[in-house]
């Protein structure tokens, strides 16, 4: 018997296709989600938009909370670790979370390194801007990739940028000539074997969602018809002004990504959605999808 | 094999990779969101994926009720995981699935995601077939915990049965879709040959 292969790592992650991935600070906000239709939660002690708000240094959350979250619902459950913080990982294997987020949305621990993931039995899904990045995580062990975007901004622009991004860099890397992709291997700094999957199978080795700034069903169906293979929405459930409206209605978006005819019934009165900020009012200092490389 | 099309509920989860298997077989599968498009369909897959997230789909649409007139009218359905658990008729939880399948359930059986896996079984399919071992992946997989009379048993795993079925309703705990092995699918291709000979 075999746990923890890639095979089973990267299995659940195929399992959560096509579904939305919330943030929730609470066990009643998990169960809304969970009510709501979401194929899986990420236990946080403070939602991006907030993080955001508060500065100071953003880490893993208290595991009290992860596990309160854990026992309130029967979706599988996911939890963050800073950037190159192993040692936070290690304690969310410890208690079971069924996903580590290795996210920019806390603060870096390791300016140099991201965490050796083939270490760990849990598996892990890291952001990624371009399609050089995601295979660098995808190396290290990452078994699920997601778009970074431009977490607790409710801006999708950052999300929309990197998902073409990873989907242009794909079609033209399937369409070269073999001699090249040592080359661009090089230049992308990705490791030569998964390039060469990707030429060969012109897609990823693993599963695609996307984040940071969806905030609306429009915005979910969008973002599934550039390619992503599900979302993550943090701030903009539980910072919009009905949440489980707005939940039940961005999980039927992301179902529904082809029918406009749905998408334009389950966008109707479901209330404001988060009030954000425009990604292009940020600093440079303020953006934290330049977080890891 | 080309005039059979096989239906895939995609509401969510892993119908592509169902479809993909599928097309190793040369039969075509197509994926169903609305319960009208299932109509002209000669067999349905339920795939992997999250139940609560697919049945909180399925009754917005009324699937439910789809689905089950289908498996009245003898069309063949397939379930694997979150598939069975849909099909099946009680969960330990106290909920119901839809009950086209006399067996009762446990879910996430097997602990949380660390405690997924991948193991070989015996297949036990039938005499035209070979029956050797299959690579079986088990992600956050529920348990069998009882099985009627009339469901014939199609694979176990240590005690636990992992595959049966009860005429037209064939149920895995596992995954067969997320390997290259065809045998299952085929298995259950034969199954809607039966169905639309005798029909």
């Amino acid at each position: 018997m075999k746990k923890s292969s890639f095979k089973v790592k990267s299995g659940l992650a195929q399992m959560l296709k096509g579904g939305v991935i919330m943030d929730v600070t609470s066990p009643e906000q998990a169960k809304i989600a969970e009510d709501a239709g979401a194929v899986s939660v990420m236990a946080l002690e403070r939602i991006p938009a907030d993080i955001r708000a508060s500065g100071g240094v953003a880490r893993m959350t208290d595991p009290e909370i992860i596990l309160k979250i854990m026992d309130a619902v029967s979706i599988p459950v996911m939890a963050k670790v800073r950037i190159g913080h192993f040692g936070e990982a290690q304690i969310l294997e410890a208690i079971g979370v069924d996903y580590i987020d290795e996210s920019e949305v806390l603060t870096p621990a390791d300016k140099k390194y991201h965490i050796d993931k083939w270490k760990f039995k849990v598996p892990f899904v890291c952001g990624a801007t371009n399609l050089g990045e995601a295979l660098r995580r995808i190396g290290e062990g990452a078994a699920m990739i997601r778009t970074k975007g431009e977490a607790g901004t409710g801006d999708v622009v950052e999300a929309v940028r990197h998902m073409r991004s990873i989907r242009d860099e794909i079609s033209r890397i399937a369409v070269m000539p073999v001699e090249e992709l040592m080359t661009i291997a090089k230049e992308m700094g990705a490791p030569y074997d998964i390039v060469e999957y990707v030429h060969r199978n012109r897609a990823l080795p693993v599963i695609n969602f996307s984040a940071g700034g969806i905030s609306t069903p429009a915005d979910a169906a969008m973002i599934m018809q550039l390619g992503a293979e599900g979302v993550f929405v943090g701030s903009g459930i539980f910072k919009s002004s009905y949440p489980e409206k707005m939940a039940s209605a961005i999980v039927e978006a992301t179902t529904h990504f082809n029918e406009p005819e749905v998408l334009a019934k389950v966008s109707r009165g479901i209330g404001e959605p988060m009030s954000g900020i425009a990604v292009s009012q940020l600093t440079e200092e303020q953006k934290i999808a330049g977080r890891g490389w | 094999m080309k005039n059979v099309i096989v239906g895939v509920l995609a509401l969510q989860g892993d119908f592509r990779e169902h479809i993909n298997i599928l097309k190793k077989i040369n039969v075509e599968g197509v994926e169903a969101r609305l319960p009208s498009e299932v109509d002209d369909m000669d067999g349905l897959i339920i795939p992997g994926g999250e139940s609560t997230a697919i049945n909180k789909l399925m009754e917005k649409y009324g699937f439910d009720k789809k689905i089950k007139q289908l498996a009245l009218s003898g069309k063949p359905l397939f379930g694997t995981c979150a598939g069975l658990i849909i099909l099946s008729k009680s969960i330990e939880d106290g909920k119901r699935g839809l009950g086209l399948i006399d067996i009762d359930l446990k879910r996430n059986a097997y602990g949380r995601q660390i405690e997924s896996f991948e193991d070989e079984i015996n297949l036990n399919l039938n005499h035209d077939m070979e029956n050797k071992k299959f690579n079986s992946v088990f992600i956050r997989a529920p348990k069998i915990i009882r099985a009627g009379k009339e469901v014939r048993i199609l694979a176990r795993h240590n005690d636990g049965v992992v595959l049966a079925r009860e005429k037209n309703i064939l149920v895995s705990t596992f995954h067969p879709e997320l390997t290259d092995d065809t045998r299952i699918h085929k298995y259950f291709i034969t199954m809607i040959l039966e169905y639309l000979k005798e029909r």
